[in-house]
C-alpha cells in the first residue's frame, strides 16, 4: 500500500488497540466484553496486514506464535472455571465474590458503574479477548497468505 | 459422595476442553509425549465415564448446576425458573456418553499410526479433543441453548477433520459438504430454539417440557428439529453427505463421525420423547421417525450394493443401519401414549432400537477401521484393486469377519440380538415393517460377503505381494472394538437388563426429567 | 407504532429468502457461502428482535437512564451464536481456497469428484 496508507495505519493502531482494550476491561459494565474487544484489535492486526503486505507481517509475527497465544487464552479461561471447582466444588463457581479484587457487590439499579465487580467474570473477559485476538488474526494473517499465493502450512 | 462421583459430569465434558488447548502447548515440547497425554486424557474420561455411569444406575439422574453454591441447586432461591446453565444426566445419557467413550478411545489409539505420515497433527488432537467434548456436551446437556453450542462445536471439529489429509483432493470436499449442511441443521435448530423462547422464555429442556402447550409455533419448533437432526444423523432422503464425508475422512475420524451421529440422534430422541413426550404430537412424530427408519435401511442397503469402494459401501450400510434404530425407537414412540400397547411392545422396539445403537457404534467403528487398515497398506479403497489380502494381514482379516457377522445379525452376534428384539417386537406392531427389516439384514449379509470375497480371498494381486500387517496401535484400536463386540455377544441379556432398560426408563418417564429440574430448588 | 415493529421480523423473513434461493440455485462457492451467512444473519435478526421492547434501553446499569430496558437474554445468545458462525465462515473460506487450489474451480457442478 502506499506510504500514506502506512504512515496513517501506524498512527492509528495504537488507538486500536487501546480501545480494544478498554472494551475488553470495561466488559462486565458496559457494552462490549472479551470478544468484542478481541475483535476490535484483530481489526488493527487486519489493518497492518492490509497496509504493509501479509508477507512482511509474517516476518514479525508467526502465525505458531498466534496459536500458542490463543490456546493459553483458552486454558486461562476453563483454568478459572477449574479454580470455581477447586475452592467452591462446583465448577465456573465465581471465587473472587467477596474478595478485594473484583469482589465488591454491585449496586443495583442505574449508576455510575464500579470496575471492581464481576469476580471472575472480568479476568475471563481478559482470557476470552486473547483468545478472540490471536484466533482472529491467525485467521486473517493465514488467508491473506493463502490469498497472495504462499503455500502455507495449516 | 466422593469429589469424582459429584462432579464425573462436568469433568467429562471439562477435561477433553482443556487438554484440547494444551495439546499444542505440549506439542511444542515433544511430540510423543503429547500422544501420550492425549492417550491418558481419553483413557482418564473414559473411566469418569464408568464412574458417572455407577452413580447414574445406582441413584438416578445426575443433575449438575453450574455455577450455583452447590452443584444440586437447580432454582437459585426466589426463582421459579431455572437460570443457570444445568446438565441433567439419566440413563439415556450415559448410555451415549458409553458409547461415545469407547469409540473415542479406540479411535484414538488408532490415530497414533494411522496419522502419523499427516502433517500438523497437534491440529488434529486438539480438533479430535474438541470433537469429543462437543458429543459429551450434546448427550448430557440440559439446556436448548447449549445443545446449541455443542452441536457446533462438534460439527467444525467434525468437518474440519473430515478434510484434515489435503494433500489428497477429495477430502475438502466431502468437509466442505459436512460443514454445509451441520450450519444450515444448526441454525434451523436455533430458529426452533427462538421460537420456544419467544413463547416461554425458557431454554431448559425440563423446565420447557413441564408448560409446553403444543401451539402451531410449537409444532414448527418440533418440525424444524426433526429436520435438523435427521439431516445431521443421515436419515434417507436427507443422507447425501454421509457417503461423501464418510469416504474421504480418516478412518479413526469417520467412526468419530458415526458417534456424532449417534449423538444426533440421541438429541432427536430426547426432543421427542422429553420435551414432547406429554403433548399429543408423539403418535406422528412417530410415524415420522418409522418411515424415515424404513426408507433409510431399504435406500442405504440398495445403494451399497453397487459401490466398489470399500469405505463408500460401508457408509451406505451406515445409512441402512440407522433405519433399525429409527424403526426400532419409532414404535415406541408412536405408542406411547398408549400405556397397554407400550408395554405389550413398544418397550421391546425401543430396547432393541436402543441396544443396536452402541452395537452398530461397535461393528460399523469396527468395519470402517479395518477398512482404514486397508487403505494405508495399499493406499487404494477400490475393492476390484484387491485381492487374497487374507494372507498378509491375518489379523485385519479376522477383525473384518467379526464385524461383518455382527452387522448382518448372524446369531451368536450382537448384531442379532438387537436386531432379533426388533423384528419380534415391530412385528406386533406391523409385520410387514418386521418382514422389510429381515429383507434388509439378508441383503447385508449378501454385500459384505461380496466385499469379503473381493478384498480377503482369492489370489493375491502381484503389486500387493508383500504387503505388511496393519501397525500395532492401529491392530489395538480394532482390538477394543472387537473384544467389546465379542463381550457382547456372549452376554447380551446381561446389558440389555443393566445398560439399555434403564435408557429405555428415562426416554418414557418424562416426569423424572422435569422433577430432576423442577425439584430441585431450596 | 405497533406494526413499526414487526419490520425486524419481516427483514429476517426476506432474508432468510434470499439466503435459500442462493443455497439452492447458486454453483459458486463463495455465493454459497454467502448463503449461509446470510441464514445466520436472518436466524439472528429474529432471534435478536424477539427481546426487542419498545423505548427500552440497553439492559446495562452503568449509567442507565430511567425506563425500561430490552431483554438481555436474547441479545447473549445471538453473540454467541455470531461468534460460532464467524467460525463457520473462516472454515468454509478456507476450503474454498483449498478446492480452488485442487481443482482451479469453485464452481460446485465442475470441482466435484465424488457421485453415486
Amino acid at each position: 500500500m502506499s506510504k500514506i496508507v502506512r504512515t496513517v495505519a501506524n498512527q492509528l493502531i495504537l488507538f486500536i488497540f487501546i480501545f480494544g482494550l478498554y472494551i475488553i476491561i470495561h466488559g462486565h459494565i458496559t457494552p462490549g466484553g472479551g470478544f468484542q474487544g478481541g475483535a476490535v484489535i484483530a481489526s488493527g492486526a487486519a489493518l497492518m496486514i492490509v497496509a504493509f503486505g501479509s508477507s512482511r507481517i509474517q516476518k514479525g509475527i508467526k502465525e505458531k506464535h498466534l496459536s500458542i497465544l490463543e490456546s493459553s487464552g483458552a486454558v486461562i479461561f476453563i483454568g478459572l472455571a477449574f479454580a470455581g471447582l477447586a475452592a467452591a466444588g462446583v465448577f465456573f463457581f465465581n471465587t473472587l465474590i467477596g474478595s478485594p479484587v473484583f469482589g465488591h457487590t454491585p449496586p443495583t439499579g442505574p449508576n455510575p458503574g464500579d470496575i471492581w465487580t464481576g469476580g471472575i467474570i472480568p479476568l475471563m473477559n481478559v482470557a476470552v479477548g486473547l483468545k478472540v485476538f490471536a484466533g482472529l488474526s491467525a485467521i486473517i494473517l493465514v488467508m491473506a497468505l493463502a490469498s497472495s499465493g504462499e503455500e502455507v502450512e495449516e | 459422595m466422593n469429589f469424582l462421583t459429584s462432579n464425573s459430569s462436568i469433568l467429562i465434558i471439562a477435561i477433553p476442553l482443556l487438554a484440547a488447548f494444551l495439546v499444542p502447548l505440549i506439542s511444542k515440547a515433544s511430540a510423543k509425549g503429547r500422544n501420550i497425554f492425549v492417550v491418558v486424557v481419553t483413557v482418564f474420561v473414559g473411566i469418569l465415564v464408568a464412574i458417572l455411569a455407577k452413580d447414574v444406575y445406582a441413584n438416578g439422574a445426575h443433575i449438575y448446576t453450574l455455577g450455583a453454591a452447590l452443584p444440586d441447586i437447580t432454582l437459585p432461591r426466589g426463582y421459579i425458573v431455572p437460570v443457570r446453565i444445568i446438565l441433567e444426566v439419566d440413563g439415556m445419557s450415559i448410555f451415549m456418553g458409553i458409547v461415545t467413550a469407547i469409540v473415542s478411545l479406540a479411535a484414538v489409539v488408532y490415530s497414533l499410526s494411522f496419522m502419523k505420515r499427516e502433517t500438523g497433527q497437534d491440529k488434529f488432537y486438539t480438533l479430535f479433543l474438541l470433537m469429543m467434548v462437543g458429543m459429551f456436551g450434546l448427550e448430557f446437556t440440559g439446556d436448548l441453548f447449549n445443545l446449541f453450542v455443542f452441536l457446533e462445536i462438534l460439527s467444525i471439529s467434525g468437518a474440519a477433520l473430515a478434510a484434515f489429509r489435503t494433500r489428497f483432493g477429495d477430502t475438502v470436499e466431502g468437509g466442505f459438504k459436512y460443514l454445509s449442511i451441520s450450519a444450515i441443521a444448526a441454525l434451523m435448530v436455533l430458529f426452533a430454539i427462538a421460537l420456544l423462547y419467544a413463547q416461554y422464555g425458557l431454554l431448559n429442556i425440563g423446565a420447557l417440557a413441564a408448560v409446553i402447550q403444543f401451539t402451531s409455533l410449537d409444532k414448527l419448533a418440533l418440525a424444524l428439529m426433526a429436520i435438523a437432526f435427521a439431516i445431521k444423523l443421515g436419515a434417507v432422503p436427507l443422507h447425501m453427505w454421509v457417503p461423501d464425508t464418510y469416504t474421504v475422512a480418516p478412518a479413526s475420524i469417520t467412526i468419530m463421525l458415526m458417534a456424532a451421529s449417534q449423538a444426533c440422534l440421541y438429541a432427536l430422541f430426547r426432543i421427542g420423547f422429553t420435551l414432547y413426550g406429554g403433548t399429543t404430537g408423539t403418535i406422528s412424530m412417530g410415524w415420522i421417525v418409522i418411515i424415515l427408519g424404513v426408507l433409510s435401511m431399504f435406500v442405504g442397503v440398495t445403494m451399497a450394493i453397487p459401490q466398489t469402494d470399500i469405505k463408500r459401501l460401508m457408509a451406505y450400510h451406515s445409512v441402512s443401519q440407522i433405519g433399525y434404530m429409527l424403526l426400532g425407537v419409532g414404535v415406541g414412540l408412536a405408542v406411547l401414549g398408549d400405556t397397554a400397547a407400550l408395554n405389550a411392545y413398544g418397550r421391546q422396539a425401543m430396547s432393541g432400537g436402543i441396544f443396536h445403537i452402541i452395537n452398530y457404534a461397535l461393528y460399523k467403528g469396527l468395519l470402517f477401521l479395518t477398512a482404514g487398515a486397508l487403505f494405508y497398506r495399499l493406499g487404494t479403497r477400490d475393492l476390484n484393486k484387491m485381492g487374497g489380502l487374507a494372507r498378509n494381514m491375518k489379523f485385519t482379516t479376522i477383525f473384518f469377519i467379526i464385524g461383518a457377522l455382527a452387522i448382518s445379525g448372524i446369531p451368536p452376534f450382537n448384531g442379532f440380538a438387537s436386531k432379533f428384539l426388533i423384528y419380534e417386537s415391530v412385528y406386533q406392531f406391523s409385520p410387514i415393517l418386521s418382514i422389510i427389516a429381515m429383507l434388509v439384514s439378508i441383503i447385508t449379509l449378501a454385500s459384505f460377503t461380496k466385499v469379503f470375497q473381493a478384498a480377503f480371498t482369492g489370489p493375491a494381486l502381484p503389486q500387493h505381494k508383500d504387503v505388511k500387517e496393519a501397525p500395532r496401535s492401529m491392530l489395538i484400536g480394532m482390538g477394543i472394538l472387537a473384544v467389546v463386540i465379542i463381550f457382547f455377544s456372549l452376554c447380551p441379556g446381561l446389558i440389555v437388563d443393566n445398560i439399555v432398560q434403564p435408557a429405555v426408563d428415562a426416554l418414557i418417564n418424562q416426569g423424572a426429567y422435569i422433577n430432576g429440574i423442577m425439584g430441585g430448588g431450596l | 407504532m405497533g406494526s413499526l415493529l414487526n419490520f425486524p421480523f419481516l427483514a429476517a423473513v426476506i432474508l432468510a429468502g434470499i439466503a435459500l434461493y442462493i443455497l439452492i440455485f447458486k454453483k459458486n462457492m463463495i455465493k454459497f457461502i454467502m448463503g449461509i451467512a446470510l441464514l445466520e444473519a436472518s436466524v439472528n435478526l429474529f432471534f435478536v428482535a424477539l427481546g426487542y421492547r419498545e423505548g427500552g434501553g440497553a439492559p446495562i446499569y452503568t449509567n442507565s437512564p430511567a425506563g425500561i430496558m430490552v431483554l438481555p437474554v436474547p441479545q447473549a445468545l445471538v453473540l454467541t451464536s455470531i461468534v460460532i458462525g464467524v467460525s463457520i465462515l473462516a472454515l468454509m473460506l478456507s476450503m474454498a481456497i483449498r478446492t480452488y487450489r485442487h481443482t482451479g474451480n469453485i464452481d460446485t457442478e465442475k470441482s466435484r469428484r465424488m457421485k453415486g
